[in-house]
């Protein structure tokens, strides 16, 4: 036991000391939350638009108005004639404008139908389409304001209602999916890589002809990372309530459970991987194309499994990240209980033990 | 026994680092392995100390086989990697500490030991592994193979990039702690320091040359080895290499080591030759071989 401590030690010694590796664990989960919760984003918010209202009368100016009261958008600029529209947009001032025909409010009440042109900018074909998306929205809600006086028979309305995330906020989208690359890389490349430093210095030699065994190397390596791990986890967790207002609906211990498991799940790849390579940047080549790369794009982190094809779907199936996303998913914007996510729990306790067997037995006593 | 060694072979792919080696080392004894770079010195070393498996033949080191009871000697040898093999992020203090702990032991239990050492670098003992000079980090190994006390110590290498005052200072150590009862198997491609040796093995190619004493083993030197010295080094051995009764012909130091075919050797016809082909302030004297001698008699 007094070895196991000793050697614990000395891994805490490496860790403090090597500055980059610190960064890399204190540094990145912070920087990384911020960047999916700020600047990578589906939402749109304070769009600045144009109006070109050739009508202007009571009806156009209510909507006007109904629209530049949203958060969504700023009204920049009124326009005065066609041309200016290109102008505009050539300036890239605004994404959108609004055009409502003439005698708009005449129209619709003689007719019972005026246009609006929306016009947006598709050179950002996302925001484009959020745009278009969220002006007929308030339009619609208009509609139906003016028109509850009015009797109109089977009048049918799709009502549309988000559940769990109901302002489409994508960083409730972004947290499970940034906590699980973060755990998956400090435990995994952080142990991988100082497996394989250990080789690369030949400090391994000596510690193989010593009495420490080698289940004693591997779990002193690896404890001082399932420490950091939860650490690193807290403060996701703790961002993500205080900075973007992050509901956490379920237990709070079911989630620092479940997140101890993937991160032992994630320090077992890392073993694995530094069995099988001999120097530090192997053990960081693998870690980051073997293990980042099917994190993020297999794991339904950005890209819904349910519309990849075929055999990628089949193969998200191998990734531990997508099991785990759909522990915190259910944690954490469903408030679930151990009930609905044992099934994937299950799934990364078998993951686990069949790479620690995996790790033991491709551990080398030797140095073949 | 302290270390034997019976018919031990070892390849790696095509290249044959060891062939069929056998020696024993007595309980004690300050055995040298003396051979340059890429002799299997290393391969041996790490079969001796379990890290690798030989391909044929059986060892043993402290009555202990080197497969069969491999954590036997993992617990009582001492080995120092011909790499500088610590951790260089930790201090002086630090290291000596992790590797007392690792072998169940405290620096303090076996302080007397490595005291004549530590005491060398214990004003440094602050200052980070990486930032050490050549001599302390060997200083600082070695007091870290020797903290558990162990039966043999392996030093694969120890003073290649050693600065020579270092280097004597470091074999002076090897003979004290040879005394406290320690076998010590050491390795070198310096020929000076076999002659520190109780026994010294020749080896090159993985094949054992000659297993003695280094003096039986100088005594082995089959001709009469003159020193030549002249005003052009070059010139001089470009000419002895043509002479038609030379054996061997070597640079040593600032002499030629020379050696005739003919047993009755003629100096002054070698002179003449050399002044025909100009050469100045010739002078031939002989002397006695050393353990480079007879290594490169051997090698030939």
């Amino acid at each position: 036991m007094k070895r196991f401590i000793g050697f614990i030690r000395k891994e805490f010694y490496h860790i403090f000391r090597d500055k980059r590796s610190l960064f890399i664990l204190f540094g990145m989960p912070i920087a990384q939350i911020m960047l999916f919760g700020f600047a990578i984003t589906n939402e749109i918010n304070n769009v600045d638009i144009a109006i070109f209202n050739k009508s202007k009368d009571a009806t156009t100016e209510e909507i006007i108005n109904k629209i530049t009261a949203s958060k969504y958008y700023t009204n920049k600029q009124l326009i005065q004639n066609e041309k200016e529209i290109e102008t505009v947009f050539k300036r890239g001032k605004v994404k959108a404008v609004l055009v409502f025909e003439n005698d708009f409010s005449k129209n619709l009440i003689k007719e019972n139908k005026a246009t609006i042109q929306i016009i947006t900018d598709a050179t950002d074909p996302n925001t484009a389409n959020t745009i278009a998306n969220y002006t007929n929205s308030i339009l619609r809600t208009y509609q139906q304001i003016v028109n509850k006086d009015i009797e109109i028979a089977y009048q049918i309305i799709p009502e549309t209602r988000m559940v769990y995330n109901p302002e489409l906020k994508s960083v409730f989208m972004f947290v499970p999916g940034v906590m699980t690359i973060i755990l998956m890389l400090v435990s995994a490349m952080m142990t991988s890589i100082s497996i394989t430093r250990e080789k690369e210095l030949g400090t391994m030699e000596i510690l193989l002809v010593s009495p420490i065994k080698p289940f004693q190397v591997i779990i002193g390596k690896v404890f001082p990372y399932i420490f950091l791990s939860i650490i690193n986890a807290i403060v996701i967790v703790l961002l993500s309530i205080f900075i973007f207002k992050m509901p956490i609906n379920g237990s709070f211990i079911l989630l620092g459970l479940e997140s101890v498991l993937f991160t032992i799940t994630s320090l077992s790849l890392g073993i694995l991987i530094s069995t099988i390579s001999e120097t530090q940047q192997t053990a960081m080549m693998i870690s980051l194309m073997g293990l980042m790369l099917p994190t993020i794009l297999l794991s339904g982190f950005i890209f819904p499994i349910s519309s990849m094809p075929i055999p990628l779907q089949v193969i998200s199936n191998i990734i531990p990240a997508k099991w785990f996303i759909i522990i915190l998913k259910g944690i954490m914007l469903k408030g679930v209980d151990i009930s609905f996510i044992w099934k994937e729990t299950v799934i990364l306790i078998g993951m686990t033990l069949f790479f620690m067997g995996l790790s033991i037995k491709k551990y080398k006593i030797r140095l073949e | 026994m302290s270390i034997s060694v019976q018919h031990i072979s070892k390849s790696f792919d095509k290249v044959t680092a060891l062939k069929d080696i056998s020696f024993k080392v007595k309980e004690g004894e300050l055995f040298g392995l003396i051979g340059p770079d890429g002799a299997g010195k290393t391969t041996l070393f790490r079969v001796l100390t379990t890290l690798l498996f030989a391909d044929e033949g059986t060892a043993t080191v402290a009555d202990f086989d080197v497969v069969e009871d491999y954590k036997s000697i993992r617990n009582s040898v001492g080995y120092m990697p011909g790499k500088f093999s610590l951790y260089q992020d930790l201090t002086v203090e630090e290291n000596l500490t992790f590797f007392a702990t690792i072998f169940g032991t405290t620096i303090e239990e076996n302080y007397d030991l490595i005291k004549e050492i530590y005491v060398q670098i214990e004003p440094f003992k602050d200052r980070r592994a990486g930032d050490l000079s050549g001599g302390m980090k060997q200083k600082l190994a070695l007091s870290c193979a020797l903290i558990h006390k162990p039966k043999v110590l392996f030093l694969d290498e120890p003073t290649t990039g050693v600065d020579p005052v270092s280097r004597k200072e470091f074999w002076e150590m090897l003979k004290r702690l040879q005394k406290k009862g320690i076998t010590i198997l050491v390795s070198t491609p310096y020929m000076d320091e076999a002659a520190l040796c109780d026994r010294i093995a020749l080896i090159q190619d993985g094949e054992i040359l000659e297993i003695d004493t280094p003096n039986d083993i100088i005594k082995t030197f089959p001709k009469k080895l003159y020193n030549i010295s002249a005003n052009n080094m070059y010139q001089l051995i470009k000419n002895l290499n043509a002479y038609k009764h030379q054996y061997s012909v070597y640079p040593f130091g600032e002499f030629v080591h020379y050696t005739d075919q003919r047993n009755d050797f003629k100096k002054e016809e070698l002179i003449n030759y050399l002044k025909e082909n100009n050469l100045k302030n010739i002078t031939i004297t002989e002397t006695a071989p050393t353990i480079e001698d007879v290594f490169m008699e051997l090698a030939k």
